[in-house]
């Protein structure tokens, strides 16, 4: 089992035991402006369980040293940890080969690797790159760029008012000049879980390649490259409980093998002469220079954790229950307008209200310790196309409990008051 | 008073709520500021007769204290002339930067007082200057946005 869908329509699964899972995370445990913290802002980083921290303090302490590089016996074992990182993520992802994985600073790199590198190889003048108005701008700015470089043109999906796709429309754009499907797998702004298994298939009908932005869904679901057959997938560690700076970019070996590579320098060649170089195999050929060794390492054991809940219906379940008290609690007070109503939605919640700003909100939520994302959530477009320069975002996670939930219901009635509508 | 209740005093959800001289002037000079953490942006007019401002509006969308910073700002400063104007945003600006903090400066920017609750929310402090930056792009015609970058 793994999509939304599939487990909400099963019969009841018995969802996680939050107080056991808030007590693998130290940070759960601090308090800010003298209230427990509710941290509420999972879809901008995530906090890190604890054997994340304890692999982090042993690299460092054990095994530190440069990867792919010496013949010494910590290079040999940081290499063994970092090559042993890539299989774990390989197998999380259910992708077809390690050589598939290659190690980035996050999901914005991984785009714009693929911009750069493939972007420049296939895409031409007239050509064009569909993408849809919920990207993030990091799914946005690379294609702009290689579109403007190349003369090619940037398509766009609409999203309709409940912010989903319209797949109408996403048929009809797929045309015979279109390169590449630049496409989010879950909305960091709306929740919404984008259909992306027939998404691909279709655009595969047309021999057109499609890279998923995958950063939101990595901490949610089970994610089965190999299912979804996307040609790349694109995620951060930093958002699925592992350390900052570092992420992966999945591609196809048809794609990377051909691929020219993105940066150069060490690590990444087979030879060098003055006049011209020769460059590794994937994954190599796109991890210039050292990688964040520790920050793989970590990312790993975060991955590893998440498979000791034995997959993801027990979280779905329990996240399923934040999603819908929380949305009831809106509800309720009534003056808030919620952005993203599908019924195929992560426990995210965009809002706005009538009785206050969503940055003056904010920093009323955040006197109460509850930590949620006030703005535009890197999607300007987005926001344009909902007609708001600006929402509150509160966003869930498996260790959120339903108490938190309700101090956050009841800390918005609160600011209502405050605000004096 | 708690620091949030200083920070939202009266007058700032009064001027949030119904921003003074909220409109556009035509054939004045104007400016744009952003501020791109959240999205909010402000545009500035004002219009000069000789030295003196003779009138200026804003318009706009953001938080509650930046619009009450830019419809005080409005109020203030109709009739002064342009080097009043910008040794009120000076003062001002030291103030709620936590610069300076005496009895003459705070006499000198007077019910501007009321923002200066800002200065125990260090990341809002951009929100209480914007509409001030934008002024004075707008008094020297500056035509690249200004930004609380
Ligand atoms: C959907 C989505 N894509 C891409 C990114 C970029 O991730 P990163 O900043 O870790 O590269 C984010 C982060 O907010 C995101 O939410």
């Amino acid at each position: 089992m793994s999509t939304l869908e599939e487990v909400r329509a099963s019969s009841p699964v018995a969802p996680i035991d939050v107080e056991r899972v808030r007590a693998d995370f130290p940070l759960l445990e601090r308090s800010v402006h003298g209230k427990p913290l509710v941290y509420l802002d999972n879809a901008a980083s995530a906090q890190k369980p604890r054997v994340v921290l304890e692999r982090l303090q042993r690299f460092y302490t054990e095994i530190n040293s440069n990867v792919h590089r010496g013949v010494h016996a910590l290079s040999q074992a940081a290499t063994e940890a970092y090559e042993g990182a890539r299989e774990t993520v390989r197998r999380f992802l259910n992708a077809g080969d390690v050589s598939e994985i290659v190690f980035v600073r996050g999901a914005t790199e991984a785009i714009n690797l693929v911009a750069s590198s493939f972007g420049r190889q296939h895409v031409g003048a007239g050509d064009e790159v569909l993408i849809t108005t919920m990207e993030h701008h990091s799914n946005i700015v690379p294609w702009q760029l290689l579109c403007e470089s190349v003369g090619a043109h940037l398509t766009v999906v609409p999203v309709t008012d409940s912010g989903q796709l319209d797949l109408e429309a996403y048929g009809n754009l797929l045309t015979e000049r279109t390169k590449l499907v630049a496409l989010v797998h879950v909305s960091n702004t709306l929740g919404t879980v984008n259909p992306v298994k027939g998404m691909v298939a279709l655009a595969h009908e047309r021999d057109i390649p499609v890279l998923l932005d995958g950063a939101q869904a990595v901490p949610h679901m089970k994610v089965d490259l190999q299912e979804l057959d996307c040609d790349f997938y694109a995620l951060s560690s930093h958002k699925a409980f592992g350390p900052m700076g570092t992420g992966v970019l999945y591609g196809k070996h048809k794609w990377l093998e051909s691929m020219p590579p993105y940066q150069g320098g060490g690590e990444m060649i087979l030879s060098v002469q003055l006049d011209k170089s020769t460059f590794r195999e994937p994954p190599g050929k796109f991890e210039a220079g050292t990688p964040s060794v520790a920050a793989a390492v970590g990312f790993a054991a975060a991955l590893e954790y998440l498979e000791g809940f034995g997959g993801f219906d027990g979280i779905i379940a329990h996240e399923t229950s934040l999603l819908a008290r929380a949305t009831h609690g809106l509800q309720q007070i009534g003056g808030v307008r919620l952005f993203g109503t599908s019924t195929c939605k992560a426990a995210v919640l965009s809002f706005v209200t009538d009785w206050a700003h969503p940055h003056d909100l904010g920093t009323f939520l955040d006197q109460e310790g509850i930590a949620v994302r006030t703005g535009h959530h890197c999607t300007q477009p987005l926001m344009k196309r909902f007609g708001v320069p600006a929402t509150t975002r509160a966003s869930f996670a498996f260790y959120n409990s339903l108490e938190e939930v309700d101090t956050f219901v009841r800390a918005l009635e609160a600011s209502r008051e405050f605000f004096g509508a | 008073m708690s620091d949030l209740r200083e920070l939202y005093q009266e007058l700032i959800l009064d001027h949030g709520r119904k921003p003074r001289n909220y409109r556009a002037l035509p054939d004045a000079r104007s400016a744009d500021g952003y501020n791109p953490l959240c999205g909010d942006e402000v545009h500035v007019f004002v219009k000069l007769d000789g030295n003196v401002v003779e009138d200026v509006s804003f318009q706009g969308q953001g938080c509650a204290i930046s619009t009450a910073s830019a419809s005080l700002m409005t109020q203030m400063l109709k009739g002064k002339t342009v080097t009043e104007a910008t040794e009120l945003f000076q003062t001002f600006h030291d103030l709620v930067t936590g610069r300076k903090d005496d009895e003459e400066s705070r006499n000198k920017v007077g019910k501007l007082v009321v923002l200066l609750g800002v200065r125990a929310f260090p990341v809002r402090v951009k929100c209480a200057t914007l509409p001030w930056h934008t002024l004075q792009a707008a008094l020297n015609e500056k035509k690249t946005p200004v930004t609380t970058e």
